[in-house]
């Protein structure tokens, strides 16, 4: 039997694990600033549509957040439990801005969940969007932390390192706003945001085609796409200036997501190829010349370092971000494209009624939890064989624990998730399907009278 | 960000340490405790006399698991953040039971949201509910357990094995721990729940303090022979007078409770079974102070560096009583939902 590799088991486990966390926030952040959009326009304009819209989602949010919490808490652990190295080397660090994820941002979202999902007939109006707003701030001051910790991990500054290998903090404001850190986080809560306005704006053309909750449908519909078109193009300029910071901060990591072997100028756009880190080239190669340096530079002949130029042992492997980063900027761009023919649409008052277009919004719109994934797996896949880049690498920061614990855990969590995973897309399906205005008051059994509080039977199918 | 003077340079890594494991004890304790009467609830469901008590059951909670939970959170994102080498080592120690833990608290976390919304399979989700509680539950009373036997430790790093943590022990601080639980939650029930099903409450209130009341004396007996500094902390002829109170108060409490649930009172139960919590904590702390990984590390050695404990307080020092103030104020708010309030 061969020798079971804590290192590699725990980087399958946390890839697995996180992968399966972050499309959960990404939906909720977008969602939670949704839902509070629709509750102020319901306080606003007192339509009762606005409010239907508001509790429908409200089941999915609810939904998505529980699976975002109870993964969220794996991974908070999982810094001890697989990357001890890094907690006791990094904990000076990067545990005080997980500390104050869960100070100023957890216990806002759990607090105020709790009336957001209970409290509608409890409390008045404006204390229910408050604490709408409060879980939504949560989210959104959740990502704050969470990234600014990883920015750090991508572009560590504000440091020093001791004799016995700790790192102690010299700057805490270099810390938390590394240099990073501003784009990483625009471009995720901008992910987040698209990604919930594709679905929302799928969801709703689904309804329209459907015929069933047609004005409700058409919120979502108009809602979503209103968000993406502007948001989509916004995207593709966050990402641009992102590039030119990671370019500047981790060179290898741009050689490897645009698999450039060779240090160059006027560097080609590769389109496709397989590279091959063994024999340091790629094959099947089609590249439209000067056009990587372009994007990459902003000039016609900017140099673009290649991964040679960096010792092998300091290279990541370029297949996984290479072929990643094209799914992201696809899907990125098949966003945009929907967004303005959907305006073009709108603007012909013939978007309701072009069948073809709301078909495939339906199909295209859960590619954003793809370009998420896709757009994570370039950042940390790219940035190895670092975790703390240039400082502490992944092989060092593994906890001294047997292979054999790490697998019997990964399949455990393979196996849950799974079966959660499943679960919940089947009853957020299920959620979709029954509609936000159908819940007739059915009575469950024993209890004849529930007219006064219909939401009760919308459990029951 | 350190103050400037030498004295303060030298009055805060001592200070500072002090404070943190003082934070990180109250969010463990409420941890316990919310969590406690929480998977407490789990534990008991399969019992409970009918389907309307499990809904029941489940509604009283509902709105609140999150919040309990996040305090497990801090205490875990606390360790790391406030004493990094201690989270360093004992989490791989505690490998296994930590990931077995996690898993029933993902099981148990889902079934909130999923059990209302099944019908043919929502007895899997009942089970999902309460044998994810189970298993969190004795894992976390393994943890304590391991915790309080210590760990190998060798430059810096754990050095055992994958199952030390296993150990007669920590089976017994499991089962210990599971009984508190249920003690807990049975008080929680006794509170919130209908006349029929408070009763059933009441029975278990009784059969579960005569189960915690003895693992106290048992482990009472049993810790002080774990290290001999624990021994000589609580039998040294000064110290036995200036701690007496703890057991003392402690045995009063047991009676008291005992006598609240004769008596059938609502409110006093869960109360007197938070302070028989708070007692065997305190003896807790009595026993490994200053140890965080007893017998080998202190709070000192393994803190953070004084300017990251520092920037942390900054923080926490003004957000925990908020904290605490909207916690309150949503189980104000929420603290007779039933299951129909849903917004299933």
């Amino acid at each position: 039997m061969p020798e079971l590799d804590p290192l590699l088991l725990s980087r399958i486990q946390f890839a697995f694990t996180i992968s399966f966390h972050i499309l959960f926030p990404s939906f909720t952040i977008g969602l939670a600033a949704w839902l509070v959009v629709l509750e102020a326009l319901w306080l606003k304009t007192g339509k009762p549509i606005y409010m239907d819209v508001a509790r429908h989602w409200t089941k999915i949010f609810a939904v998505s957040f529980g699976m975002g919490v109870v993964s969220g808490v794996v991974l908070s652990y999982e810094f001890g439990t697989n990357w001890s190295e890094l907690s006791r080397r990094g904990g000076n660090v990067i545990g005080p801005l997980m500390s104050y994820e869960v100070l100023t941002a957890f216990f806002l979202e759990a607090g105020f969940l709790g009336i957001m999902l209970f409290g509608w007939k409890r409390v008045p109006k404006w204390v229910h969007f408050f604490a709408t707003g409060m879980v939504a701030l949560g989210t959104a001051i959740s990502a704050f932390w969470i990234l600014s910790a990883n920015s750090w991990m991508q572009t560590p500054v504000g440091f020093r390192v001791a004799d016995d290998g700790v790192l102690h903090v010299t700057d805490w404001w270099q810390v938390i706003f590394n240099p990073s850190f501003p784009y990483r986080f625009a471009h995720m809560v901008a992910a987040a945001y698209l990604t919930t306005a594709f679905i929302v704006a799928g969801i709703g053309a689904w309804y329209v085609l459907r015929n069933r909750s047609v004005p409700h449908g058409r919120i979502m519909l108009g809602m979503g796409l209103s968000l993406l078109v502007w948001l989509a193009p916004l995207q593709l300029v966050i990402g641009d200036l992102h590039g030119l910071n990671t370019r500047e901060h981790q060179p290898a990591k741009i050689a490897a997501l645009e698999a450039h072997w060779e240090t160059q100028r006027r560097a080609p756009l590769i389109l496709f190829a397989i590279p091959d880190a063994k024999a340091e080239t790629n094959h099947y190669e089609l590249a439209i010349p000067a056009l990587g340096s372009l994007i990459l530079t902003h000039e016609w002949d900017g140099e673009i370092r290649g991964l040679k130029s960096f010792p092998p042992e300091d290279r990541p492997n370029p297949i996984i971000p290479f072929f990643a980063f094209r799914i992201m900027v696809g899907i990125g761009l098949i966003m945009i494209a929907v967004g303005v023919i959907g305006s073009v649409l709108w603007l012909g008052g013939r978007l309701y009624t072009s069948r073809w277009f709301l078909n495939v919004l339906v199909w295209v719109s859960p590619l954003g939890f793809l370009a998420v994934l896709s757009g994570w797996f370039v950042a940390e896949v790219g940035r190895q064989p670092w975790t703390v880049y240039g400082v502490l690498r992944t092989a060092d920061a593994v906890s001294p624990v047997p292979g054999g614990s790490v697998l019997a855990s990964l399949i455990l969590f393979v196996l849950v998730y799974g079966i959660v995973f499943g679960a919940g897309l089947y009853y957020i399906a299920k959620l979709v399907q029954r509609g936000p205005d159908e819940t007739p008051p059915v009575p469950e059994k024993g209890e004849a009278d529930l007219s006064h509080r219909p939401m009760a039977a919308a459990g029951n199918p | 960000m350190t103050g400037t003077g030498a004295d303060m340079t030298e009055f805060l890594p001592v200070i500072l340490p002090l404070v943190w494991a003082a934070i990180l004890a109250l969010a463990v304790f409420l941890y316990v405790l919310l969590g406690g009467y929480d998977l407490g609830l789990g534990v008991l469901f399969p019992l409970a006399p009918s389907d309307k008590d499990r809904d029941a059951m489940m509604g009283s909670v509902a709105p609140f698991w999150d919040g309990n939970e996040t305090w497990l959170v801090l205490g875990g994102g606390g360790l790391l953040a406030a004493f990094p080498l201690a989270y360093s080592v004992m989490l791989p120690a505690l490998y296994l039971p930590i990931i077995l833990m996690l898993i029933g608290l993902i099981l148990r976390g889902v079934a909130f949201e999923f059990r209302f919304k099944s019908e043919r399979y929502r007895w899997t989700w009942d089970m999902a509910f309460s044998l994810g509680s189970v298993l969190a539950a004795l894992m976390q009373g393994a943890i304590m357990g391991a915790f309080i036997q210590g760990f190998a430790v060798t430059d810096n790093k754990f050095s055992g094995g994958a199952f030390d943590w296993l150990t007669p022990f920590s089976v017994l601080t499991a089962a210990a721990l599971l009984s508190g639980y249920v003690l807990l939650s049975a008080g929680w029930l006794i509170m919130k729940a209908d006349e029929a099903l408070r009763e059933w409450a009441y029975g278990i209130a009784y059969t579960a303090l005569i189960a915690v009341a003895t693992f106290i004396v048992i482990f009472s007996l049993w810790t002080p022979f774990l290290h001999p500094e624990i021994a000589a902390r609580w039998f040294s002829p000064g110290n036995m007078v200036m701690l007496s109170p703890v057991p003392l108060i402690t045995a009063a409490s047991v009676v008291g409770l005992w006598m609240a649930l004769n008596r059938r009172q609502r409110y006093t139960p869960f109360l007197l079974g938070a302070v028989l919590f708070l007692l065997c904590y305190t003896g807790l702390g009595v026993s490994l102070f200053p140890y965080i990984i007893p017998p080998n590390i202190t709070i000192w050695q393994a803190a953070a560096a004084p300017d990251s404990q520092l920037f942390m307080l900054y923080g926490a020092i003004p957000i925990l009583p908020i904290i605490l103030g909207y916690t309150a104020y949503s189980y104000y708010v929420l603290w007779d939902t039933t299951e129909h309030d849903a917004y299933h």
